[in-house]
């Protein structure tokens, strides 16, 4: 009676998956997806507890315990710290996968037919894989890891052995599964791509990497689901890895950059080409007294935030200096460029966190148009998203990449710690133009001054 | 091709298309959250995991097995909780944080 009510029971999670991403389409709806996901997670668990194949409970309750005690504290983590925990997540979806593919293979070798075969093999790889890559996406975002690509000549010849290998190998284990030797050999070399993979990939190229293995391990999921013939897991590591693809799209085509750039060709070895226009042309700073000045007589401000308002912390002082110039009529929006951080989305959450309403944060396409009228462009923390030199620079390594028009307001204002170049190690001309005024110094130290003494001057 | 394998074949390719056409229309907004939330759907490998750890068949596979329970669970705790977190956050103007 109970083995008929599991598929009923797995078709109700599979439609509250698909429910749970629909309602997420817009803020209104989103929090009633969460539950309804949670809820359709819920039924699928207990109905896979009441299978009659399960002979013992003991160690699968020593996981939900064990699981629960890390999963609670990796979500009340600060949202600073979301891409590292998104990468981290990924590390474990991805291991459950490549695990229970690798407790499939040692229990039902030899006798596992060709198409089995070749599902488990790609769920392994892509499982293990997409493990290790995402525990070095972790350790970078984490800076545990340098954050500058590692690039060396022949690097790429080298991945490509490696996936061969293991593709190679993979495809000898679906001719002959009898081969067990080969199976940890496997293994090693998906492993080990994994790590080379994010080798040569640099923090700002995280958005897009972080949407791949999304992707990835979704796939991996529903590879799984061929294994062990479960529609469930098919449908919901299918929308995983949609989901993933359509990311990491957004974000090539944010950068105006394609796959295969991303991943085998680091932004670092393109700096070399950029010698052209070395002269240092003079620019001019402001303290944040005269920075308070201006934005007195503003009345519309466009706020620009990136990866810098992150790494200083400075979320919060930015919802102040926006609470004082809305009181004082001012109108603050906030630009969001897609890639804006270090992975999709991570400058809206960061925004939230702080307080500051959505509907005052506007993507690219939407507020492009609007900084002609703005009084003020507030830079903070955002480089190569604002440089013009991507719209009529043939020879910068980001021409043609989308950006944010920010020159094109009355004033700039930008909040940096030092004239550095940005990530991609480009000169953002932005910096020396007459319109332009440099506030130096810690973002979240700047913003607290600007606020006081904008403040103090009403 | 065995029939289980075609529906499961049609099932993949019909649900990618459907993935694609919601996901799309996902506010930009909300792609963090979104990223957390697909990442404890796809957290649903704990049905096989449990099977696996549950079935004790050889002491590897009840290793690797619970190892995989665990790495599910704490997606899915961690991965709706934080979702959850996340959206609590947003607001409209005028109105405070509930």
């Amino acid at each position: 009676m109970i083995d008929r009510a599991i598929p009923l029971l797995y078709l109700a999670a599979a439609a509250s998956f698909i429910l749970a991403l629909k309602w997420l389409s817009s803020v209104p709806t989103a929090r009633r997806g969460v539950i309804v996901g949670a809820a359709g997670m819920a039924l699928a668990v207990a109905g896979t507890l009441m299978k009659p194949e399960i002979e013992s409970y003991r160690w699968i309750a020593v996981a939900f315990v064990a699981g629960t005690a890390i999963g609670v504290p990796m979500a009340m983590m600060p949202m600073t710290a979301v891409p590292q925990r998104t990468a981290l997540s990924h590390a474990f979806g991805a291991l459950a996968a490549a695990l229970v593919g690798t407790a499939e293979f040692y229990l039902r070798a030899p006798a596992i037919d060709r198409f089995t075969m070749g599902a488990l093999v790609l769920e392994v790889l892509l499982g293990f894989l997409t493990f290790t890559a995402s525990l070095m996406a972790f350790g970078k975002l984490q800076e545990i890891l340098p954050t500058r690509p590692i690039t060396w000549r022949s690097q790429n010849l080298l991945n490509f052995t490696l996936l061969g290998l293991a593709a190679a190998s993979g495809t000898y284990l679906v001719a002959r599964p009898e081969t067990l030797w080969l199976f940890p050999v496997f293994g090693a070399l998906a492993l080990a791509f994994g790590v080379m993979l994010i080798v040569p990939i640099g923090g700002a190229d995280m958005p897009t990497v972080i949407s791949l293995l999304n992707s990835y391990a979704g796939l991996s999921a529903a590879a799984m689901g061929f294994v062990l013939d479960n529609k469930l897991l098919i449908i919901a590591g299918a929308l995983d890895g949609s989901s993933g693809l359509i990311l990491s799209v957004i974000m090539c085509r944010a950068m105006n950059r394609s796959f295969t750039n991303v991943l085998f060709g680091a932004f670092g070895q393109l700096q070399a080409t950029t010698g052209a226009s070395q002269e240092q042309r003079a620019v001019r700073s402001a303290t944040p007294e005269e920075a308070a000045g201006i934005l007195q007589v503003a009345s519309r401000v466009i706020v620009v935030p990136g990866y810098g308002m992150a790494v200083a912390q400075a979320q919060h002082k930015v919802r102040e200096l926006y609470d004082v110039l809305t009181k004082a009529g001012v109108d603050v929006r906030f630009a969001i460029h897609p890639v804006a951080g270090r992975m999709p989305g991570h400058m809206n959450v960061l925004l939230a966190e702080a307080n500051v309403p959505y509907d005052r944060l506007v993507e690219m396409e939407e507020v492009n148009s609007d900084f002609p009228q703005a009084d003020v462009a507030l830079v903070i923390g955002a480089n190569d998203v604002t440089n013009p030199a991507a719209r009529h620079d043939r020879n910068s390594p980001i021409y043609g990449m989308p950006i944010l028009d920010v020159d094109k307001a009355r004033t700039v204002m930008v909040i940096k710690r030092t004239m550095s170049p940005g990530f991609a190690g480009i000169d953002n001309e932005l910096y020396s133009m007459d319109r332009t005024l440099m506030v130096f110094g810690d973002a979240k130290a700047v913003v607290g001054n600007l606020v006081k003494e904008f403040a103090g001057g009403t | 091709m065995s029939p289980s394998l075609e529906v499961g074949l049609y099932v993949f390719v019909l649900a990618t298309f459907l993935g694609l056409e919601i996901i799309r229309r996902v506010s930009p907004l909300l792609h963090t959250p979104l990223m957390s939330l697909t990442n404890a759907i796809s957290a649903i490998t704990i049905v096989g995991s449990i099977l696996v750890a549950g079935e004790q068949k050889t002491t590897l596979s009840t290793v690797l097995g619970t190892l995989a329970v665990t790495c599910s669970t704490i997606n899915i705790v961690g991965g709706y909780l934080i979702t959850y977190r996340m959206l609590r956050m947003f607001r409209k103007s005028g109105k405070d944080r509930r």
